[in-house]
């Protein structure tokens, strides 16, 4: 800050961002909680005990929980605080839910997934320690956009991709399959704010103006809208409606945020309806999709096709549990095919009712909201640009997956962020958290006093030449 | 297991839940606005120096009296010192105009902390650069001292 700035009392500059590191254990111990809670709830009513390893599973939770605080601590001091516990919360409370369907069916996902949790909050870590300043990212934002493309690209190939339940989506190495897709929405954010934060003016000003929007020119657009066909493209191929559905929302989002013209709103709306129209008259998959969520019951039950069994089941699950659920272990939310990925919130609201759900659904308000508020704290554009465009990916994915579960859309399959068992899911959705933490962290940081004696400006111009742009 | 405790687990792990909600939701409204600092704290006197806030120092031989544009579309305009903070962008607002699709509205800004002169990005979108360094944070220049912005090249000037 200039002097005469900070010789004025300007409305906003008289207050700077605590670290709040305190505030985060605490809510994290409150998370841990519910993280272990729900697993000592889920033996009690299942099985009639607490579970046996209850100490050995909570000891691993809280030291990976304690591990992301410390690290937290140490290279992310102003990072926002809630933002870790809320999703410490999330997928302890997943875990949970995963540990009790496969008690009633007699799997092992639960350990699986406490395994790719490990994984998760390791490369939450690593990309903490390693991305010291988010701003690097901007040098990769072609490549990211490549790398992205490759990435959906990758179940195409033959040999290496595997189709499972009719989306060619996975990849698989030895016995261990991955959802390349999952990881390329992170890298395709980071192009579309690279690319966005450097062309937004152009996009925004430049170009004709035809009916409501201001169409920006060829060459500004170009390359972006070229990386969003292409993937948007090889998802339609690929029978991945879910996805579809969130790079659209999110290539919208960011459209609409770094130009500022509500314009592309219009243009989304009608692209939207023109490709949903459009993917009804031409694939069968998609108007089954709309029957079953137009009429459900005509297709559940004998004497039909049953292809709404799932959808339906959900629905009666969620009927059973009512106001406050019928507790761990008294409902049957396994009757539910993928009871454990698509129809977690199916489960969760049979057994912990819709007090519990809308507790969940406020918790994913909380991270959007963080995400919101790091983006208009942050003191330059690309910062503000990737935290939005993270933030819409929660946002458009829990909307389309829990609108799918409770029939307000259509179904279309996307994992829960933290709560479904999917590896490549939590591990990537680890990573974005650790991106939002580290933009919060620049955000709020309190600016470096220039008004203190030459010596120390002078260190400050020194340390000026050190980062590297 | 009897109904009742099963009841009283169900209710305590909802009450559970929602206190971690809702504490979330305290830490957020508190973590609203920061914490307020003192502006003595903040912007603390340099120790042994005397201090003429939006003024400065005393003319000396040798000290810039003015910004002058050395390259870009409006090479020769200048802005006097005496103004300072002075700034510089597209916007009608600004002490020194550019006609430069490279510059933000708002740009840069050049001000004075005792007899040293600052130059600080205002958020740009292309950024400010000394040399080939991009900057962050505002930094210091001197006379002559090559600020680019755009296509632009500013100096100080005696």
């Amino acid at each position: 800050m200039s002097q005469t700035r900070a010789s004025q009392p300007g409305a906003l500059m008289g207050f700077v961002h605590r670290r709040r590191r305190g505030a985060e254990l605490f809510l994290l111990i409150l998370a841990l909680a519910v993280g272990v809670g729900a697993y000592a709830a889920v033996g009690i009513g299942v099985e009639g005990h607490v579970p046996a390893d209850i100490v050995g599973y909570g000891g691993w939770l809280t030291a990976l929980v304690l591990a992301a605080h410390l690290v937290v601590r140490v290279v992310a001091p102003y990072a926002d605080p809630v933002l870790l516990p809320v999703v410490a919360a999330l997928n302890g409370l997943g875990l949970a839910v995963i540990h009790r369907l496969d008690l009633a069916t007699g799997d092992t996902f639960a350990r699986q997934q406490l395994t790719w949790m490990t994984l998760g909050v390791l490369l939450f870590v690593i990309t903490l320690v390693v991305l010291r300043d988010h701003r690097i990212l901007t040098r990769f934002t072609y490549t990211s956009g490549l790398g992205a493309i490759v990435l959906l690209l990758l179940p195409l190939v033959p040999g290496l991709g595997k189709t499972i339940n009719g989306a060619r989506i996975w990849i698989g190495v030895g016995p261990f399959s991955f959802q390349p897709g999952e990881v390329a929405k992170v890298l395709l954010v980071v192009a579309f704010a690279g690319y966005l934060v450097l062309h937004r003016d152009a996009l925004a000003l430049a170009g004709r103006r035809v009916v409501f929007v201001d169409l920006p020119r060829g060459r500004d657009l170009g390359p972006i809208l070229g990386m969003w066909l292409i993937s948007l493209g090889v998802l339609v191929f690929q029978k991945d409606l879910g996805s579809s559905l969130l790079f659209f929302g999110l290539f919208l989002v960011m459209l609409y945020v770094s130009t500022e013209r509500p314009g592309w709103l219009v243009v989304g709306a009608a692209l939207f309806t023109a490709g949903a129209g459009l993917g009804y008259y031409l694939f069968g998959h998609v108007r089954v999709r709309f029957d079953i969520w137009l009429s459900p019951f005509a297709h559940y039950g004998e004497g039909t096709d049953d292809r709404a069994f799932q959808p339906v089941e959900g629905m009666f699950g969620l009927a059973w549990g009512g106001l406050i659920g019928r507790g761990f272990g008294g409902g049957s939310p396994e009757r539910v095919p993928y009871a454990n990925s698509d129809f977690i919130t199916a489960a969760i609201g049979e057994e912990l009712g819709l007090t519990g759900l809308i507790a969940v659904l406020l918790l994913y308000g909380l991270i959007v909201e963080r995400a919101l508020r790091a983006a208009l704290i942050s003191r330059e554009g690309f910062g503000k640009l990737l935290a939005t465009g993270l933030g819409a990916i929660f946002a458009v994915q829990v909307f389309v997956v829990i609108g799918g579960v409770t029939s307000l859309i259509p179904l279309t399959g996307l994992t829960t962020p933290f709560l479904s068992y999917g590896g490549s899911s939590l591990v990537a959705n680890w990573v974005i958290i650790a991106l939002l933490l580290r933009v919060s962290d620049l955000a709020r940081r309190p600016l470096p006093d220039l008004s203190a004696g030459d010596v120390e400006a002078e260190a400050d111009v020194l340390s000026t030449q050190v980062i590297k742009l | 297991m009897s109904e009742l405790t099963l009841f009283l687990i169900r209710i305590a792990y909802l009450a559970i839940l929602w206190i971690f909600v809702l504490s979330a939701i305290s830490v957020v409204r508190s973590d609203m606005f920061g914490a307020r600092v003192p502006e003595a704290a903040r912007s603390p006197q340099p120790r042994g120096k005397e201090r003429k806030p939006a003024k400065p120092a005393p003319k000396r031989r040798g000290s810039p009296s003015h910004v002058l544009v050395v390259e870009g579309a409006n090479a020769g305009e200048r802005a006097d010192l005496e103004l300072a903070p002075v700034l510089i962008g597209r916007g009608n607002d600004a002490a020194i105009r550019l006609d430069d699709d490279y510059v933000s509205t708002r740009h840069a800004r050049i001000a004075a902390s005792g007899d040293q002169w600052f130059v600080e990005d205002l958020g740009s979108t292309n950024g400010t650069y000394i040399g080939s360094v991009r900057l962050t944070q505002p930094t210091t220049i001197t006379l002559g001292t090559q600020v680019r912005i755009g296509k632009t090249i500013l100096e100080l000037r005696k």
